[in-house]
């Protein structure tokens, strides 16, 4: 089952052939993501709030691992750790844990439709916020509240849009030239 | 690939294994997480980091301005003068509690130089808006939009209208990190008001009640009894108040009794704060004391909170 293609925006089917990505393509789009993760949100939707970096990141991981593997992972985690102001080395720790997984699973995770990948994506990303907890608990945190698996899921349900929205950039455009 | 690639495969040369680059960036971030919980030497590269991200932070927050003003212009009139209305009341409210104090800190000002004591009251005071509450879900921090650029510094007090809200943590060149009472690593000395009891009131995370601890259960304390600060610490300035105690278990065969407490101010909620500068005249702190004294005094002196950061 794909989404309903509403003004072009869905993702690719098997039988597409998409435009190749570029690399300014994928710093952009990171940017756009770090600016979502550095909104400046409280109470509730700071609660429903995903990680979209790292998400973006599981994406990229996914369709480009010539781009975007482990290393770049990990010096994007850093960044965020400097964003948030967690401890050093939290994100890389976890995002780099996310690209070894992305790049294990990329194979099969491509062979489902996006809603099905997404059942997936949830996985990824949950062990991932599973991981930071680790790290956190070794480091003396508090036990969150129970809140702190929403991101996760919220960012699950975000990856189809996300897969038909860099999609539909990468859809060749119909040339003015061919009639 | 669903795509037509550009170049030709790269069959070859990909560097080492996903789980080599794994073992090596994890040991890297393991070794980072350790140097940053037990020494603090990476505040300096933080710092740098921060200025870089600067743009993207400012980006980020132009979509809640531009909510807000759009907010401003419709608001209502009705609301805007219901709002005046509350607001005289409130400066009239404490016009008097005011002119009181400053009668008292006169007196106090004198009695203290007639006995050849320093000032403890702070040297000054700057206005901050809060940015954003922290996006990390294990720590109560906020951010307030002054930093470097309105000399503000680690360590010193945070409050709002009705009390201590935290201290400044971090400092950015204009942006600030303040940790909330409520956060886990956060201790006020504080005593109470009624009693004069002298305690310290620890945090316990997001949604828990900060607690008194190593109390007797024979203290002098009760249910509604009003918090504030000591002074003890050099960080906290005396008399602002803090919480009031919400409830007090002295069960039997406790060594000590289980007091929650409730904080005045409105951690997550106040906009509006107020940095108290640090006092210049804090007296030098004594000699650490012996074995034997720390041994008598469980818990203190280990927090991060307590003492001068």
């Amino acid at each position: 089952m794909a989404l309903p293609n509403i003004g072009g925006l869905a993702s690719a089917g098997p039988d597409e052939i998409l435009r190749p990505v570029r690399p300014w393509f994928i710093v952009a789009t990171f940017a756009v993501a770090f600016v979502g993760n550095l909104l400046p949100l409280s109470g509730v939707a700071l609660a429903l709030k995903p990680d979209f970096v790292a998400l973006l990141l599981l994406y990229w991981c996914i369709q480009e691992p010539r781009y975007v593997g482990v290393g770049i992972a990990w010096w994007i985690g850093l960044l965020m750790d400097v964003g948030d102001g967690t401890l050093f080395g939290q994100h890389a720790l976890a995002y780099a844990f996310l690209a070894y997984a992305a790049e294990y699973f990329r194979r099969r995770v491509l062979r489902f439709p996006p809603w099905q990948q997404a059942a997936q994506v949830a996985v990824l990303l949950g062990l991932t916020s599973a991981l930071v907890l680790l790290v956190r608990f070794v480091g003396g945190a508090p036990v969150p509240r129970w809140t702190y698996a929403v991101p996760p899921a919220v960012g699950a349900l975000l990856w189809p849009v996300l897969t038909a929205a860099i999609q539909s950039w990468q859809r060749p455009q119909p040339s003015k030239s061919a009639l | 690939m669903r795509h037509i690639s550009i170049e030709p495969p790269a069959f070859f040369h990909r560097g080492p294994a996903p789980i080599t680059r794994l073992a090596f960036f994890g040991l890297i971030s393991i070794a980072l997480l350790f140097v940053d919980t037990r020494y603090h030497y990476l505040e300096g590269i933080r710092r740098v980091v921060a200025v870089a991200l600067y743009p993207l932070q400012r980006a980020a927050q132009l979509p809640g301005e531009l909510l807000g003003d759009i907010a401003v212009y419709f608001a209502s009139l009705r609301s805007l003068t219901e709002e005046n209305t509350t607001l005289k009341r409130q400066l009239v409210e404490r016009a008097s509690a005011a002119q009181g104090f400053a009668a008292a800190q006169q007196e106090n000002a004198r009695l203290r130089t007639l006995i050849d004591l320093g000032s403890r009251y702070p040297a000054g005071a700057t206005a901050v808006e809060v940015l954003y509450s922290s996006r990390d879900p294990f720590a109560q921090r906020l951010y307030v939009g002054k930093g470097v650029d309105a000399e503000l510094h680690p360590g010193e007090a945070v409050i709002d209208a009705d009390g201590v809200v935290g201290q400044v943590t971090r400092v950015f060149p204009s942006m600030a990190e303040v940790t909330l009472v409520t956060d886990k690593d956060q201790a006020v000395p504080v005593k109470v008001q009624r009693s004069g009891v002298r305690s310290v009131l620890y945090g316990s995370g997001a949604g828990r009640a900060p607690e008194l601890r190593f109390m007797a259960p024979s203290a002098d304390i009760q249910a509604g009894d009003v918090l504030v600060t000591s002074g003890l610490d050099g960080t906290y300035p005396p008399g602002l108040a803090v919480a009031k105690v919400a409830t007090v278990d002295r069960e039997t065969g406790q060594m000590f009794a289980r007091i929650t407490c409730t904080p005045l101010a409105g951690v997550d909620r106040s906009e509006h704060l107020l940095v108290l500068a640090k006092s210049t005249a804090t007296p030098p702190r004594p000699e650490e004391p012996a074995e034997s004294d720390a041994a008598k005094r469980p818990g203190k002196g280990r927090r991060k909170g307590a003492g001068t950061p």
